[in-house]
């Protein structure tokens, strides 16, 4: 396999973007990246999106996307692994290049989930249909399950759940890009409504339109378009049961656990040598169970890790620099690819008052449903 | 020898006391307790309906009659709320414990005898030799229109028998039914709420048909009431099946073990089974009992039951009565009540 | 819930009925067609255990539509005597008297109804002890 790098990169905001159809969000994004690389043709184009059809009726979006971005005729496909779209179509769209078989490809990840549709019907199809959701479980609640056990088992607190929202919303405040930048107290977090005990209304990630792309193209070509080129070093993808009762334990979560193995064997790396992480934080206690399973911190000690800062920005290990899908905003599909923007510009050195310094090596992490399936990449300047 | 092999019953754990929906309606509580002699009833919870009560009642059943369920030939339901106008609620009954396919299975309705008819059913058929075993259920999640008397009595439950000839442990010896065209109580279809004629529903209907079909019954097998050990009736209230017991000529002691309506309030179909459950929970070998329902529009079945030895081997196999409504149980206040019983208008 | 998944999930719905892998003897809920354990495809039926405990709950206080009547209710993973777990919501008691390890048994309840006029729903919950 030959070495690929990323050359160009580009997003919407995330938000609630009613004036743009999911077409529209695609291509701007799309577009954001082609004119930040420079390229003047793809060879091929990966989309990831959870749900177009259940969102806006829209099924066979790689030919759509295709279409509109005016590279009508190259090869396109969706990919789709729930909230974790978007990372395995950069994963497909890097093996894509690695392997000889395309120079430029383009992934995008994309979802448009403010058009009217049952988004908690629609979210529920990550999880399984008929042993969970069946009996009137949701999202907020398996992750409500996975903090409970995990409070019991090693003590986390809800302070430090809470923890993980303002750290992530003091990043988001600081990223243009993000839905909701404003700043969100501990308190104000531990008073919100609450969704699933003991999750509240500020330990969920929001619903949220966008659009995330960035164009790959092997090392040996990079240099043409870009000064930096950021070399995607590993990906490592792993799978486990839909149904969290399934799981050999609640508070692991054994598909992050085996993505990063095989991504840190891939590139060679080990959990010390990561800069600086882009996680899925779709709940607050995902974040913190994450960062155990990434090899960061020992099983038990992500929420003593939190509160001791050791994941802000000025800490040993950034978490979440873009705010997070918290603060960021969490537009299913696209979320797996705005991660890998953000470790990018972060490499790049184009983070602005984000900017972790001399970032060298940075890690994304994407996760479908409670952790049925997850992916890793690596990356390196 | 046809009787009951096996029997069970199940209540629901909410309560509304009679106070909480007089409160409601800005009426006197104590006299509405005095006049109808309820304290408080039963409750579904909204993840309840017939099928699921009679689900649990067969299920304490079985666990008494011992018996493999696939011997099972038939399954009737009695009920006037079956959850659908058109599918039988013993279809899934059926399914639940393994019964199907080889299986008889119907609905029945008649007010709140339905589950005396399925009864009635049942041992004939077992009698005739048709089948080894039946089921028959009678099991209400009766509905009571607001600021209405019958609101404080109209409950949930159900009691399921097993017939059969083996192993019966209390024979069901004979049976006398009567029947007249009484609209004293009905409901229209599409109707939510039922509908009754006041005072019409006592003397000319509840009391002619219960009280002509105890004494033709008594008449048949010869005997009266200081020769029977208890006595069981339909229960609308409390006062009711007291007056009924004692026109025939039956003392209160006789009557007790079977009056749980004040604890229970109506369970419609579920009334006078749940009755005789009761009584069964307590009754020695060789005791007898006579069991008289009656079901509006109107009829009433009645049974005459003798207990053997083997109610020794059964009673204690399941949870009693009055284990069920002495136990824990969940007070609610009228919001949860009417949310509950499906009394408040949602959006689509 | 369209009645041909409905109808087919009767056997675990109601009657708890499970597949026990031949070889390795791991309980499978629903059964399937290869066990992920040995990989073996022979299984026998069995019927769960109709008692267990909480392994970890929570209460759902933002309820689906078909929910919004029990709103707010606990669901919980429960792990019956055979070792399966299943994920379900106990029933009959007040959330905050659900705790982790507390024992429960199973019953048959309704779970939801296709609105007034579709199909009902039934299958397992859990009540305490």
């Amino acid at each position: 396999m030959r070495e690929v790098a990323i050359i160009g990169s580009g997003m919407t905001k995330f938000g609630e973007l009613w004036q743009k159809s999911m077409r529209d969000i695609y291509v701007e994004a799309a577009l954001k990246a082609i004119d930040d690389a420079k390229v003047d043709h793809i060879d091929g184009l990966y989309v990831g999106c959870m749900s177009s059809g259940l969102f806006v009726g829209q099924e066979h979006v790689g030919a759509l996307m295709a279409d509109y971005l005016g590279f009508g005729n190259v090869p396109a496909v969706r990919v789709e692994s729930a909230c974790a779209s978007g990372g395995f179509a950069f994963r497909q769209a890097f093996l894509d290049v690695a392997s000889g078989m395309s120079d430029i490809v383009l992934v995008g990840g994309v979802e448009k989930m403010t058009d009217g549709a049952d988004v908690t019907y629609a979210l529920a199809t990550a999880a399984d249909q008929e042993y969970e959701v069946y009996y009137g479980v949701t999202f907020p609640g398996i992750y409500a399950m996975i903090a409970n056990a995990h409070m019991k088992e090693f003590g986390t607190t809800r302070e430090q759940l809470a923890m993980v929202a303002a750290k992530n919303h003091k990043h988001g405040s600081l990223n243009p890009n993000a839905q909701f930048p404003g700043l969100v107290s501990v308190e104000t977090v531990l008073k919100s409504t609450m969704v699933a005990d003991p999750l509240r209304l500020l330990d969920c990630s929001p619903v949220s339109d966008g659009a995330a792309c960035v164009i790959l193209a092997p090392l040996e070509i990079a240099r043409k378009y870009t000064d930096v080129p950021v070399r995607v070093i590993a990906s490592g993808a792993a799978s486990d049961t839909l149904a969290l009762h399934q799981r050999e334990t609640l508070t692991t979560l054994k598909s992050v656990k085996l993505a990063a193995e095989r991504a840190y064997k891939m590139a060679n790396v080990r959990p010390e040598n990561i800069q600086l992480a882009e996680v899925h934080d779709c709940f607050t206690i995902a974040e913190i169970v994450v960062t155990e399973d990434l090899g960061f911190f020992p099983k038990g000690k992500g929420g003593e890790a939190v509160e001791k800062g050791l994941t802000s920005l000025e800490g040993r290990i950034p978490v979440n620099t873009s705010g997070g899908l918290k603060s960021k905003g969490h537009p299913v599909g696209a979320t797996g690819v705005a991660q890998v923007i953000e470790v990018y510009e972060q490499l790049q050195g184009r983070a602005g008052k984000r900017q972790v310094r001399n970032a060298r090596i940075g890690l994304t992490q994407n996760m479908g449903g409670s952790g049925a399936s997850s992916v890793v990449h690596i990356f390196s300047v | 020898m046809v009787g009951i092999v096996g029997y069970g019953s199940y209540l629901p754990r909410y309560r509304i006391r009679a106070d909480e929906i007089a409160k409601q309606w800005g009426m006197d509580a104590e006299a509405v307790k005095k006049g109808l002699l309820l304290q408080e009833k039963t409750v579904p919870a909204p993840d309840e309906d017939t099928i699921t009560i009679s689900v649990e009642a067969t299920r304490n059943a079985l666990k008494r009659a011992g018996v493999d369920p696939r011997l099972i030939g038939a399954v009737y339901v009695g009920s006037e709320s079956h959850p659908y106008a058109v599918k039988p609620s013993g279809t899934t009954v059926a399914e639940v414990f393994g019964i199907v396919p080889d299986v008889h299975v119907a609905s029945f309705e008649f007010a709140c005898k339905a589950g005396t008819e399925a009864i009635f059913v049942a041992y004939g058929l077992v009698k005739a030799g048709l089948m080894e075993y039946a089921l028959a259920i009678g099991a209400d999640t009766s509905q009571g229109a607001p600021a209405d008397a019958l609101e404080y009595s109209a409950s949930a439950g159900g009691t399921a028998y097993i017939i059969g000839k083996e192993r019966v442990a209390a024979e069901i010896l004979d049976t006398f039914s009567y029947t007249t065209d009484t609209p004293d109580f009905w409901r229209r279809e599409y109707q939510f709420y039922p509908r009754h004629a006041g005072r019409f529903t006592g003397e000319p209907a509840y009391f002619k048909h219960i009280v002509n079909a105890g004494r033709e019954l008594l008449k048949k097998i010869k005997l009266s009431p200081k020769d029977i050990t208890y006595a069981v009736f339909h229960m609308p209230n409390g006062k009711f099946p007291m007056q009924a017991g004692k026109t025939l000529g039956f003392t209160e002691e006789q009557m007790k073990p079977g009056w749980i309506v004040p604890l229970m309030g109506n369970t419609y179909s579920g009334s006078s089974p749940t009755g005789l459950s009761a009584t069964l929970d307590i009754a020695e070998p060789g005791d007898t009992i006579l069991v008289v329902s009656f079901g509006s529009g109107a009829g009433s079945d009645a049974f005459f039951i003798k207990v053997t030895d083997a109610i020794n081997e059964i009673r204690d196999k399941a949870i009693k009565v009055r284990d069920m409504l002495e136990g824990r149980r969940i007070y609610i206040d009228y919001g949860t009540y009417a949310k509950f019983r499906h009394k408040i208008i949602m959006a689509e | 819930m369209p009645s041909p998944r409905y109808r087919r999930e009767m056997p675990q719905r109601y009657r708890m009925e499970a597949g026990k892998c031949k070889r390795c003897g791991k309980v499978f809920f629903p059964p399937r067609l290869i066990c992920n354990n040995c990989k073996s495809r022979e299984f026998e039926s069995i019927i769960l255990s109709d008692e267990g405990k909480v392994v970890s709950f929570t209460v759902t206080r933002v309820a689906p539509q078909p929910f919004l009547m029990l709103q707010p209710y606990v669901n919980a993973i429960v792990e019956l005597k055979d070792g399966v777990r299943l994920t379900t919501q106990v029933v009959d008691c007040l959330p905050d008297e659900v705790t982790i390890g507390k024992p429960v048994k199973i019953v048959f309840r309704k779970i939801q109804e296709e609105g007034e006029s579709g199909i009902i729903c039934y299958g397992y919950k859990c009540v305490p002890v």
